[in-house]
């Protein structure tokens, strides 16, 4: 396969997750392995508590792993302190979230603009970037909107801009369509299919196989935190590749 | 880089709800006494000083008693001050002249309407023009006394002034003085002060027919060569008086001062006031402190969520912390601003009222300096107030504060 030829972004190696709740621990993720390449589309799936909240929130370094390391763009990201770790995560990867969590008392445009504030770039450039990527998403006539004033759909569709504003290697998408209806869902999807179709690296979390099969290059699915099973697009059809991925995962590692 | 981040604060400000701005009621009532106990500070001082009818001329007043008696200057003095201590004092070498002078209570009758006031001696002969030097005082109309003039007086302002049942007094106008008929020759111009505004002149030798004081002086204005020898003069005189009057020093039923010296009775009263004022402002920006405490805790709280979107879009640590920082401090110079404006306006109207009622043409203080001062103290406090705050908005775990 042409895996090999590609860069590796991401990286999560031999990852747990433990929580303590109460006397018990509960492991969310179980010696996980994975890796993505750039430009790949890949979906993490799984039913509710499988620990595909938990795996985004450690490929998207906002959470430490309990064991494990975990690479970004070939750096250990364990290693780093708090405030490196969140330029890292603001270089590096753009959020995407069910929510939107659009910030309310900013507008459309002061949104875009807040991601580009945090890497301490210039106000005329993130003025320019922000009206470029609101003109990519379509909603450069809603700029000057707070986001109360528009619709789910145009939400998401800040958000995704947001997401791009430091032209990030990963774009990190939890449930992307989950608070959106099937119609202004799948225009949502389409913006995320075409930054792909640029070149953009997508990670998205959903338990939605459809979704999944549609969009997705590669999907992993896992269950009880664990890798469960791979599949992979070959022409309109997934096929399984459970065995030669975490063969491979192996033998690499070793 | 940091402009941002109190720009950002603003937005956030903008969005705030009354509650929020409720909490700056403290801050906003300490900066307003304290910018209008200034702004009317000299103001204040003005209108007690010209109460006590304190000048600024080189004169120093000799009493018997203190100045707690009761009554005129002098008055309530069981030992009074005599002519002969005034001719002493003017023998000493640093004295130009000393001026005996009495303040003598009598009835007022004008149009059958029966009031009690004050009348003053003024002294015949070359002392004349050192006496109205003395008083500061000044004709508005018609003209002064001469050594001729016996059943002749000069007014205060505020007789000529109309009042509710008394009209105001004009030149030629006919008044009783303890039953006897006096001509008004002259109105005095405006003083601000109640004892000269309602005062009535008379000569020496007229008034002492009238009451009868004789040799006895009520007070000595003495007038001094140099006005550096102030001090040395006064203390002078007080020995002069101790031997004359027979007491020991600390022992003194006499008083000698000197307008500074009554001055500072006035500024420490003012002072006491002001330390009160001072007192109340510092507690309510105390409570008003505490107030951006609370109300930037809770915002921390209420915005648990858009600290966790913030950092998932790559805010630092210290960036998180600036933002409530500034937006804290921002809120402190919001009280502190409103406070500015109010304690300014406090200031001047109360300046105009002062002025009014003195006739006086004061004009309010508008220090600029310290309102700045104020205004950058008040971002300060608000500042300070909210570094807490800021510090737990900063070090919350992103993954549960995006959990909202």
């Amino acid at each position: 396969m042409g895996d090999k030829a590609q860069r590796e972004v991401i990286r999560l190696r031999d990852v747990s997750k433990h929580y303590q709740m109460g006397d018990s621990i509960v492991k969310a993720l179980d010696h996980l392995e994975f890796k993505v390449y750039q430009g790949e589309f890949v979906a993490i799936m799984g039913p509710s508590g499988s620990g595909k909240s938990t795996a985004m929130n450690l490929v998207g370094s906002l959470d430490m792993p309990t064991h494990g390391t975990i690479y970004l763009d070939d750096g250990d990201v364990s290693e780093l302190s708090e405030s490196n770790l969140a330029q890292i995560r603001g270089q590096k990867i753009g959020f995407i979230f069910q929510s939107f969590n659009l910030i309310p008392n900013l507008t459309v445009k002061e949104n875009v603009m807040l991601p580009m504030m945090f890497q301490g770039i210039s106000i005329e450039e993130r003025r320019e970037k922000a009206e470029e990527l609101l003109k990519l998403v379509e909603l450069d006539d809603r700029m000057g909107h707070y986001p109360g004033e528009i619709s789910g759909g145009q939400m998401q569709r800040v958000a995704i801009a947001r997401s791009l504003a430091n032209d990030p290697e990963v774009v990190l998408a939890d449930e992307p369509t989950g608070n959106l209806d099937t119609k202004t869902g799948a225009i949502v999807m389409e913006f995320l299919e075409k930054l792909h179709k640029q070149g953009k690296t997508i990670i998205m979390v959903t338990h939605d196989p459809d979704l999944a099969k549609k969009y997705a290059d590669i999907v992993y699915w896992l269950l009880d935190g664990k890798l469960n099973k791979v599949t992979k697009r070959v022409g309109k059809n997934f096929v399984d590749v459970t065995k030669a991925k975490k063969k491979g995962l192996k033998k690499e590692q070793e | 880089m940091n402009l941002d981040y109190l720009i950002l604060a603003l937005k956030n400000l903008k969005h705030r709800g009354v509650r929020s701005w409720l909490t700056l009621l403290g801050i906003f009532i300490g900066v307003t006494a304290v910018v209008s106990l200034i702004g009317l500070g000299a103001g204040l001082q003005a209108a007690v000083g010209a109460q006590f009818g304190i000048s600024s001329t080189q004169v120093i007043t000799v009493q018997a008693g203190g100045l707690n008696s009761f009554g005129p200057p002098g008055s309530g003095a069981v030992n009074k001050l005599t002519i002969d201590d005034a001719d002493a004092i003017e023998r000493l070498s640093s004295v130009d002249v000393a001026l005996p002078r009495n303040i003598e209570t009598i009835s007022l009758e004008i149009d059958d309407k029966l009031t009690i006031s004050n009348a003053i001696s003024v002294p015949l002969g070359e002392k004349r023009k050192k006496a109205w030097e003395v008083m500061g005082l000044e004709i508005d109309k018609g003209r002064k006394l001469q050594d001729s003039d016996l059943k002749k007086i000069v007014v205060g302002y505020s007789l000529s002034e109309d009042k509710e049942d008394i009209k105001g007094v004009k030149i030629g106008d006919k008044v009783l003085i303890n039953n006897e008929k006096f001509e008004i020759i002259g109105i005095l111009k405006k003083e601000g002060s109640l004892i000269f505004d309602s005062v009535i002149l008379m000569n020496d030798n007229v008034l002492d027919d009238l009451v009868n004081y004789g040799n006895e002086a009520d007070m000595i204005a003495v007038i001094v060569k140099d006005k550096d020898l102030m001090d040395r003069t006064k203390e002078n005189i007080e020995k002069l008086m101790r031997k004359r009057r027979d007491v020991k020093e600390g022992e003194e039923d006499f008083e000698v001062s000197t307008p500074e010296s009554a001055m500072e009775t006035v500024n420490s009263v003012l002072g006491a006031v002001q330390a009160f004022i001072i007192i109340i402002a510092s507690i309510s920006i105390l409570v008003g402190t505490l107030g951006i405490v609370n109300t930037m805790t809770t915002s921390v709280l209420e915005r648990k969520k858009e600290i966790g979107i913030m950092k998932a879009i790559g805010a630092t640590n210290m960036q998180i912390f600036l933002q409530f920082f500034f937006e804290s401090g921002m809120l402190g110079l919001v009280g502190g601003l409103v406070g500015v404006v109010f304690g300014t306006i406090i200031g001047i109207v109360g300046v105009i009222g002062i002025n009014q009622f003195l006739g006086a043409e004061l004009s309010p203080v508008i220090n600029f300096a310290l309102i700045g001062g104020t205004l950058l103290g008040s971002f300060m406090i608000g500042a300070i107030a909210g570094i807490v705050p800021a510090m737990n908005a900063a070090k919350q775990n992103p993954v549960e504060a995006l959990r909202g």
